[in-house]
């Protein structure tokens, strides 16, 4: 486990960066919500109205003038962008890293094998995103019970279930992406995060393009869908999962094999 | 039992070559030297026998283990110095040597604080805060704390400055009379010719030479450069002659007296007789 502790300490400092960002922010959308709840009234019913913009964000279905509404909303945006975009950087760089700072030379040097390196390489990223979510977690609560709210706690827990499964199969699937890569690998992060959070736009804008709900993580972590059914979407889990194992996969066989230049 | 046998081993990257139809041998114990310009394939066998690149055709052993099929265990036999040393930029030089111990599972304290010793490096220092010296100096110590029975060592004294270039060799020395094998690439043939035992000398991919370093050495060849000339002087053993204007220059292989003797009588402005670099010999003594 050598590797798991040194991959830790190696991202640190962005992990504690991210966590504190998302954390804060969400922190602040929280306690803003006793302000914001006296001018809801009236704002439910103007999203309501507002078609297309309002069902791009699932704010059609939600109500705002409610605590989970809110929350849902403020939540997916939030949580599920910045946690996206922690889960795509740390994935997408966990192995270009090494060629990019040339440590790949240093590192698969000693007698450790590839497999083994894969395997701890995983387990740290994991472990990250695990941190991240009990961090965030523990924020999100600690605001809401300052605010004296009481939300579902079955809603509430699967939302957050639904965003840590996302973050996973967003990393899954840009450490499936790192293996081919030896440089310049952030942008691709960056650019899958924000590839996975407009399909779902795209798919809730029009019925046509709902197949896209299959594709992107995003389409479990739809906070309107979770509220109102109080259970996740076990066909968009499932293709979630099939594309976390693909990442992966991809990520062992390809690396097993890769010259490292 | 070699320390190091490759038969027919061929790399391409894409049809780009690499090297091709490799047949080296090395006897443990050696002290062998790895030469050749440039590009010529040196660190393509190396990076190729240590697994980080496999082969397209062909096949290699360290010492008794198949590179591809006991790439791990042989690993752990070996001490490698790659020839750029790069670290993680923003950990501490004592923290890369203790986790390349870890990596291979071994408590190394006492040998590393000895090599850090005498290198003189500074182990508190952060890798981004090195020098290109220092960081080869923690490359060092990272092949050579865990006494491995086979050095492969690639360009290794690049940066390094001539007092700790001596005293790099004179620990492999010592590592030698250890019994353990050096394997040492390089295009500075001194050095080469001053430590290695027997040697070969690859170009273009290939294997073009390989014996004992005095049989390789036999260029005493010298590069002379004569300015107020315009005509090469008559001697033999010229090679690569070369005039611009008022300056000649040869290269020469042949007794040193006849050249002295010759150029005593010349109405020359300017003499240079040095090494001729590495690229010189091989282009007219291994081709």
């Amino acid at each position: 486990m050598t590797l798991v502790k040194h991959e830790l300490k190696q991202g640190k400092p962005a992990l504690l960066i991210w966590t504190a960002v998302i954390a804060f922010m969400l922190a602040v959308c929280i306690l803003i919500y006793p302000e914001m709840e006296t001018q809801m009234n009236g704002v439910s019913a103007m999203f309501a109205e507002m078609g297309s913009f309002s069902a791009a964000f699932g704010m059609d279905r939600l109500n705002f003038g409610e605590f989970m509404g809110f929350f849902g909303v403020e939540c997916g945006n939030v949580l599920g962008l910045g946690g996206a975009f922690f889960a795509a950087l740390t994935g997408i760089s966990i192995l270009a890293k090494e060629e990019k700072e040339q440590t790949a030379e240093f590192l698969l040097t000693h007698p450790v094998s590839r497999k083994q390196i894969l395997i701890q390489k995983l387990i740290s990223m994991l472990l990250q995103i695990v941190i991240l979510n009990l961090i965030i977690i523990a924020a999100a609560i600690l605001s809401i019970y300052a605010i004296g709210e009481k939300p579902d706690v079955r809603s509430l827990s699967l939302l957050f279930l639904a965003y840590f499964l996302l973050q996973v199969e967003t990393a899954a699937v840009c450490f499936g992406i790192s293996a081919f890569l030896s440089r310049g690998s952030l942008g691709i992060g960056l650019g899958m995060a924000a590839l996975f959070y407009f399909l779902n736009i795209i798919a809730n804008l029009t019925d046509e393009a709902g197949f896209l709900k299959y594709i992107t993580p995003f389409g479990y972590t739809e906070s309107a869908d979770i509220i109102a059914d109080k259970c996740l979407n076990t066909g968009y889990l499932s293709a979630g999962l099939v594309f976390t194992v693909i990442g992966i996969g991809t990520g062992f066989f390809r690396y097993c094999k890769k010259d490292i230049l | 039992m070699y320390a190091v046998k490759t038969t027919s081993l061929t790399k391409y990257y894409g049809k780009a070559r690499g090297i091709i139809d490799m047949n080296l041998t090395v006897e443990q114990g050696d002290f062998f030297g790895f030469i050749g310009p440039n590009g010529a394939g040196k660190s393509t066998t190396i990076r190729t026998l240590l697994g980080l690149i496999s082969p397209t055709s062909g096949s290699a052993e360290i010492l008794g283990m198949d590179i591809l099929r006991q790439r791990d265990a042989l690993l752990s036999h070996i001490g490698y110095m790659p020839s750029e040393a790069s670290f993680y930029p923003n950990m501490r030089v004592k923290d890369v040597i203790r986790f390349s111990a870890d990596l291979r599972r071994r408590d190394c304290r006492m040998e590393s604080k000895i090599l850090c010793e005498r290198l003189a490096l500074d182990t508190n220092k952060k890798i981004r805060e090195l020098s290109l010296g220092n960081r080869k100096k923690v490359s060092i110590v990272c092949a050579l704390q865990h006494m491995p029975a086979l050095y492969i060592l690639d360009e290794p004294t690049s940066g390094l400055d001539p007092l700790m270039q001596r005293e790099f060799f004179t620990i492999l020395e010592e590592r030698s009379a250890g019994g353990s094998t050096i394997f040492l690439s390089s295009h500075v043939l001194s050095e080469i010719q001053k430590h290695c035992r027997h040697a070969a000398i690859i170009r273009g991919g290939r294997l073009l030479a390989t014996g004992s370093t005095k049989q390789l050495g036999h260029t005493d060849a010298k590069r002379v450069r004569l300015r107020g000339l315009s005509e090469p002087p008559a001697l033999e053993h010229m090679k690569d002659i070369q005039t611009d204007g008022d300056s000649v220059s040869f290269l020469y292989d042949g007794n040193l007296n006849p050249l002295l003797q010759t150029l005593a009588v010349l109405p020359l402005t300017d003499v240079s007789i040095s090494e001729p670099d590495l690229e010189e010999i091989f282009l007219h003594y291994y081709t």
